[in-house]
C-alpha cells in the first residue's frame, strides 16, 4: 500500500490528489465544525426564548405602563421575526457580546475570562493525573488479559464510571481534609494568602511560581490536589479502559508476532511498537476526556467551593441569570467542539490511513 | 430437565421454541459471567426495593419530620440514622429508589423512540436523508451533556419532569447512530428484498423486519447508559435542579447532608453510596450483556 502511494505521488494527478484531497477534507471538517457551532448557538438561542421569564418584565418590572413595555419590547428586537432575532444573536456572539450578567452586573465575557483559568488549572491537573496513570494501567491490563492486574484495572474503571463525582468529593473532603488533614480545605487559597500574588495567568499555582512565592504555591497546590485527584480518577477510569481495548487490538496483530520472532524484547514490543500505534487513538480519547472534565468541574467546583466556571454557572442558575448560564454553556460547548476538531486533525495528520482517500 | 431439553433442542419444532431456546442459551452464557450476575442482582434488588418500598419501610418515616430525633446516628430504630429534619434515612433511600427508577424508565421511553425515529430512516433510505439526519445527530452529539442538561433545566425550571426532559434531549444521539449502523448492515439482506418484492411498504419493513433486529444492541447500549443517566440525574438533583424537597431524591439528599458532613457524615454518605451501587449495578449488567452478545455474534 505504501509503495503504491509513493508511486502515485510522482505523477501530476498524484500530486494534485495529494494537495486537493487534504484540502477538501479540511474544508469538510471546517464546514461541519461551523455547522455544529450554528447548532450550538441555535440551542442556546432556543433556550433563551424558552425561558418562562418574560425578558421585558425582567427589565421594566411588572408595574410599567404598556407604552414602556412596548418600547423595551421593540428595543430588545422581540417584534422582529425569529430568524432575524437569531441573526442578531449570532452577530452579538461573534463580537464577544454575551450580554450582561444580572448577578455581577458586568459583561458575561469579562466574568468568563476571570473565572475560567481556575477551571483550566483544575481540569488540566486532573487530565495529567489521568494520562500519567491511566495509560500505563491500560497497557498493563491489556498485556495481562484475564489475570488479576487486568481484573483490578477493569474493576477500577467500572468504579470510576459509576461514581457520583460530587459524592466522591465530599467523602474525599471528609477523609483527607477533616479526618487526616493531608490536604487543604475548600477554596483555592487560605485567607491568609489572599492578594499576595497579582493575577497574571489566573492560574494560582503558576502565578505564585512566577512571583517566586513558595508559600503561596504550596498552599494553592494543597487546595488543588484533592479536587484534581478526584476528577483525575474519573478520567483515569476512561483512559485506562480505552487504552486497554486499543492495546488488545494491537497485540492481536501479526507484526507483534513478527517482532517477537525477530527477537525483540517483549517490553520493547509492548511499550514502543504497540503503544506507538495506539497513541493516535489515544489523542482522541484524551481530547474527549478534557471536554468531560470541564463538565465534571461544574459538580466538583460546587463541592470544593472552587471559584471557576462551574461554580459561576451554578450560582448564575440560581440567580436566574440566563445570560451568564448560556455564556458558560457556549464556552464549554465551543471548547468541546474545538477539541473534537483538533483530535480529528491530529488523527488525519498522523494516521496515513485517515489521510489517504479510501 | 425436560424443559431444558426442549429449550436446547437443536431442531426446534416451532418458531416460538427456537426463540425461547435462543433466549435460554443467552441466559446460560450470561450466567457464567460472575460480574454480570452481580450487576443483575443489584438491578433486581433496585426494582424489588422500588416496587415493595411501603412493605420494607414505614412510608411515613420517609417524610415525617421528627425534630427531636434529628441527626441521630445509626441505631435499631434507624439503621442508617436520621437526617437534619429527623427523617429516617433508610426509609428515604428506599423510597428514593422509586424516583431513580422512574427517571431511568422515563428517559429510556423518550430516548429510544427518538433514536430509532432518526437512525432507522437514515440507514434505510441513505442519500441526502441520511446525510441530513446524521449531521443533525452529530450536532447534538458534540454537546456537553451535563452542561446542556443544566441549561435546559435552568430554562424549564427545576423539577423531576424537566430533569428527565433535559437528560433525554442530550442522551438520544448515540441511539440514532446505533440504529443507523444496525439498519445499514441489514438493508441489503435478502429477507428485506423478499419483503420488498412482496410489496411491503417501507414503514412495514422498518417496523417488522428491522426494528426487532436493532433492539438487542439498543437494549445493551441502554443498560450501559443507565449509569450515566442516573449520575446525571443525581448531579442535577445535587445542584438543586432535579426532584424538589421534600422528595427523597438521592442526589438532593447528598446535597442537604453536605452542611453537616463533618459531624454527621452518614447523612450525605449513605444516599451517595446508593447512587454509586445502583450505577455500578447497571454498568456490571451492561458489560456482562455486551460480553455475551459479542461472544455469540
Amino acid at each position: 500500500m505504501s509503495a503504491a502511494t509513493s508511486g502515485a505521488g510522482h505523477t501530476v494527478g498524484g500530486v494534485a490528489r495529494r494537495i486537493v484531497a487534504p484540502l477538501r477534507r479540511l474544508g469538510a471538517l471546517l464546514f461541519s465544525v461551523a455547522l455544529t457551532f450554528l447548532g450550538l448557538t441555535g440551542v442556546t438561542f432556543a433556550i433563551g426564548r424558552f425561558m418562562p421569564i418574560d425578558p421585558v418584565i425582567a427589565i421594566v418590572g411588572d408595574k410599567a405602563s404598556q407604552e414602556t413595555y412596548d418600547r423595551v419590547y421593540r428595543e430588545l428586537g422581540l417584534d422582529q421575526p425569529v430568524l432575524v432575532q437569531y441573526g442578531t444573536y449570532l452577530g452579538k456572539i461573534a463580537r464577544g457580546d454575551f450580554g450582561n450578567s444580572v448577578m455581577t452586573a458586568r459583561p458575561v465575557l469579562e466574568d468568563l475570562v476571570r473565572v475560567f483559568p481556575a477551571t483550566i488549572e483544575l481540569a488540566f491537573l486532573a487530565l495529567v493525573i489521568g494520562v500519567v496513570l491511566g495509560i500505563p494501567f491500560g497497557v498493563i491490563a491489556a498485556t495481562n488479559r484475564g489475570r488479576w492486574p487486568d481484573q483490578i484495572v477493569r474493576f477500577m474503571s467500572l468504579v470510576g464510571y459509576s461514581m457520583p463525582v460530587f459524592w466522591l468529593g465530599l467523602v474525599g473532603l471528609l477523609l483527607f481534609y477533616a479526618k487526616l488533614g493531608w490536604v487543604e480545605g475548600p477554596g483555592r487559597l487560605d485567607v491568609a494568602f489572599d492578594d499576595i500574588v497579582a493575577p497574571v495567568t489566573g492560574m494560582l499555582t503558576i502565578d505564585a511560581l512566577m512571583a517566586g512565592e513558595g508559600d503561596v504555591f504550596a498552599n494553592a497546590l494543597g487546595h488543588l490536589v484533592l479536587p484534581a485527584s478526584i476528577l483525575g480518577f474519573l478520567s483515569l477510569a476512561y483512559i485506562a479502559r480505552m487504552t486497554r481495548s486499543f492495546m488488545l487490538a494491537q497485540l492481536e496483530q501479526e507484526y507483534i508476532l513478527a517482532a517477537l520472532a525477530k527477537g525483540l524484547s517483549p517490553w520493547r514490543i509492548i511499550w514502543v511498537h504497540a503503544l506507538g500505534n495506539v497513541w493516535v487513538q489515544l489523542v482522541t480519547v484524551i481530547a474527549l476526556t478534557f471536554g468531560s472534565l470541564l463538565e465534571g468541574a461544574v459538580l466538583t467546583e460546587t463541592v470544593f467551593a472552587w471559584p471557576g466556571l462551574g461554580l459561576y454557572m451554578k450560582n448564575s442558575l440560581f440567580a436566574a441569570d440566563l445570560n451568564a448560564v448560556l455564556g458558560g454553556t457556549l464556552l464549554i460547548g465551543a471548547i468541546y467542539i474545538l477539541l473534537n476538531m483538533l483530535s480529528d486533525l491530529v488523527y488525519a495528520m498522523v494516521d496515513p490511513r485517515a489521510r489517504e482517500p479510501n | 430437565m425436560q424443559m431444558r431439553a426442549w429449550l436446547l433442542d437443536p431442531a426446534p419444532a416451532s418458531r416460538r421454541q427456537a426463540q425461547l431456546g435462543g433466549w435460554f442459551r443467552a441466559w446460560l452464557a450470561f450466567r457464567r459471567n460472575t460480574l454480570g450476575m452481580i450487576g443483575l442482582g443489584i438491578v433486581l434488588l433496585l426494582i424489588g426495593v422500588a416496587a415493595f418500598a411501603p412493605l420494607i419501610v414505614d412510608p411515613a418515616s420517609a417524610l415525617t419530620q421528627v425534630l427531636a430525633d434529628r441527626l441521630q446516628p445509626s441505631s435499631w430504630a434507624h439503621p442508617f440514622g436520621t437526617d437534619e429534619l429527623g427523617r429516617d434515612i433508610l426509609a428515604r433511600v428506599v423510597f428514593g429508589a422509586r424516583i431513580t427508577l422512574t427517571i431511568v424508565v422515563l428517559v429510556s421511553l423518550i430516548v429510544v423512540p427518538i433514536g430509532l425515529a432518526i437512525g432507522l430512516p437514515a440507514g434505510y433510505f441513505g442519500g441526502w436523508i441520511d446525510a441530513a439526519l446524521m449531521r443533525f445527530t452529530d450536532i447534538f452529539l458534540a454537546f456537553p451533556r451535563l452542561v446542556l442538561a443544566l441549561a435546559f433545566a435552568a430554562a424549564l425550571g427545576p423539577g423531576i419532569e424537566n430533569a428527565v426532559i433535559a437528560i433525554a434531549l442530550t442522551a438520544w444521539p448515540p441511539y440514532a447512530r446505533l440504529a443507523r449502523a444496525e439498519t445499514l448492515t441489514r438493508r441489503r439482506s435478502e429477507f428485506i428484498q423478499a419483503a420488498e418484492l412482496q410489496g411491503a411498504s417501507h414503514l412495514r419493513i422498518i417496523a417488522t423486519q428491522i426494528v426487532p433486529l436493532c433492539l438487542p444492541s439498543v437494549i445493551i447500549r441502554l443498560t450501559l447508559d443507565m449509569a450515566g443517566i442516573i449520575l446525571t440525574a443525581a448531579g442535577l438533583g445535587f445542584l438543586g435542579l432535579g426532584a424538589q424537597p421534600p422528595s427523597p431524591e438521592w442526589g438532593a439528599m447528598v446535597s442537604t447532608g453536605r452542611e453537616v458532613l463533618l459531624d454527621q457524615w452518614w447523612v450525605a454518605t449513605i444516599p451517595g453510596l446508593a447512587i454509586f451501587v445502583t450505577s455500578l449495578g447497571f454498568n456490571l449488567l451492561g458489560d456482562g450483556l455486551r460480553d455475551v452478545s459479542s461472544g455469540r455474534g
